[in-house]
């Protein structure tokens, strides 16, 4: 054996080694918001068009989902408030994030070797963070005025326009990141979706998406799961 | 399939057609109000709450005739009482009764996102299913008229029904049954409008009310009901009835240019995702090497 080949392995063993990335409470959150967002997406889509009106169907019905839609928004509110306070530093948009957007084609055409490094989140990871943080601020505050639209008094009746149009509108905004965000995390980046179920990912995998995180945990002992 | 479904033209959050599509019934029905001569009996009111089954619910005293600030799931018909004090100084005394205009083109029915639970009958009927409500309330941002109410026990949105119950069977509204002065009359939209329209023409050239006219607003393309007003320039004195009413600009936006624009998008989407993947594959991790600075 020689001794190339012999370094190659120490190498890949090294790389295969597991991390952590998300913390079993990032992990929780996560799924709360997921599976809270997919419920308002398919009750949300029923009462959008008449050839989705079946999708109220399937999880019990047009009155059920209408009962149950507001509260499930609240869910997803929480999730993503909370979200906000454990990821807001992480989220930060910094000069490295102002090269990489100008990178972006690179990134999206794959040619991942010619971005600058990143850290714990991309800038593609902070703008679906920032788009959804604020979309949900703007969902929550049109869901209650049509939440209560029979509570409204007739002169205050622009308010309900206004909450449709910004309601359907951002709703619409969010599907499109979602779309993104589900085919990139199960599809796209390989070692994703591992990281958001058993919460780790390999040394390699970090070194190659978000070298500059890497670079900060790779000799903390506490990161190696 | 049963006769009422048949005369069914219009139908909330269907997909296709509806089973009375292109019937062209000799008449629309229409209810005529004369407010020149209600005398605020409110015997109407007590019609409609007894043939719809319900009882008063509680009253409000505000130095005025007007004992409830507005119509409820449970009380569908309502007197508006203002007393408009002229330029000359002189006190008029106008009423109005308050309920479903029952709009040609109604703006609760482009709202509903529920399979049949608003419907439009070809004699030109609204009429709210509420065994297909979901009680979304998208029916109270529709109405430019401030008419469907929601029921916190039922869960579901209810209004005036033109008494579909029993016009279907040959008869006449309640409310225009127990009317004692005959300012209520009901037939088909054609005679109402000719019967308002000379009515309007008395006030003009007989009564001194040069700006009486009939309320039959075409923003919503038309209602089957309709009114003699003494002064039908300024149709929100009788209890705010809005001058030039229509379905609400967001409503037509949402249901219009965003749908089609919305549906787009998410099949763009979805399109474009399966596009990039078979045209750019996964990203996948490399071994680490070195930091050479291959990297910017």
């Amino acid at each position: 054996m020689s001794t190339d080949a012999v370094s190659r392995t120490r190498a890949s063993s090294h790389d295969e080694e597991m991390i952590r990335r998300y913390t079993l409470g990032e992990r929780l959150n996560h799924w709360i918001g997921a599976l809270s967002y997919v419920y308002l997406m398919i009750t949300g889509l029923a009462f959008w068009s008449p050839y989705l009106f079946w999708l109220a169907v399937i999880v019990g019905g047009g009155p059920t989902a209408r009962l149950w839609h507001p509260w499930l928004g609240l869910i997803f509110s929480a999730s993503l408030c909370w979200t906000f306070k454990e990821w807001h530093r992480d989220m930060r948009v910094d000069d490295d994030d102002r090269t990489w957007a100008k990178a972006m084609p690179n990134y999206i055409q794959n040619e991942d070797d010619k971005l600058p490094p990143t850290g714990r989140f991309n800038f593609g990871q902070k703008l679906f963070f920032w788009g959804m943080f604020s979309s949900v601020i703007l969902l929550l505050l049109s869901g209650v005025v049509l939440w209560f639209t029979e509570s409204l008094p007739w002169s205050l009746r622009y308010l309900r326009y206004l909450a449709i149009l910004i309601h359907a509108s951002v709703a619409l905004i969010t599907i499109g990141l979602f779309l993104i965000h589900v085919y990139m995390s199960t599809v796209l980046e390989k070692g994703s979706f591992g990281s958001m179920t058993h919460g780790t990912v390999t040394r390699a995998w970090a070194w190659t998406f978000h070298r500059k995180w890497y670079d900060q945990i790779k000799d903390d002992p506490r990161t190696v799961a | 399939m049963s006769q009422a479904a048949t005369e069914i033209v219009r139908i909330s959050g269907h997909v296709g057609t509806a089973p009375g599509d292109g019937l062209n019934r000799e008449f629309r029905v229409c209810k005529l109000v004369d407010t020149t001569t209600c005398i605020g009996c409110k015997a109407c009111e007590v019609a409609c709450l007894e043939w719809n089954g319900y009882t008063f619910s509680e009253t409000t005293f505000n130095n005025s005739y007007q004992t409830m600030p507005e119509t409820a799931w449970n009380y569908w018909n309502l007197i508006k009482f203002n007393e408009h004090e002229r330029e000359d100084g002189t006190l008029q005394l106008l009423m109005r009764k308050d309920q479903c205009m029952h709009c040609a083109d109604p703006g609760c029915l482009a709202a509903c996102p529920a399979d049949g639970a608003i419907v439009q009958y070809a004699n030109g009927i609204v009429d709210f299913q509420q065994e297909h409500c979901i009680g979304c309330g998208y029916c109270i941002t529709g109405c430019p008229f401030n008419i469907p109410k929601f029921s916190p026990t039922a869960r579901k949105v209810f209004k005036c029904t033109l008494c579909n119950d029993r016009v279907s069977q040959g008869l006449e509204p309640a409310c225009i049954k127990t009317c004692p002065t005959g300012c209520l009359r009901f037939g088909t939209k054609a005679e109402m409008k000719e019967l308002a329209e000379a009515r309007a023409q008395q006030l003009r050239d007989h009564s001194g009310f040069p700006d009486a006219g009939v309320y039959d607003p075409p923003g919503v393309g038309g209602t089957h009901v309709i009114y003699v007003l003494h002064d039908a320039k300024n149709p929100e004195l009788y209890g705010g009835l809005p001058k030039d009413p229509q379905v609400p600009l967001s409503v037509r936006l949402w249901k219009g240019p965003l749908k089609w624009l919305g549906n787009l998008a998410m099949v763009a989407g979805v399109v474009g995702l399966a596009w990039h993947y078979m045209r750019f594959g996964p990203k996948k991790e490399e071994p680490i090497t070195p930091d050479n600075g291959r990297r910017a």
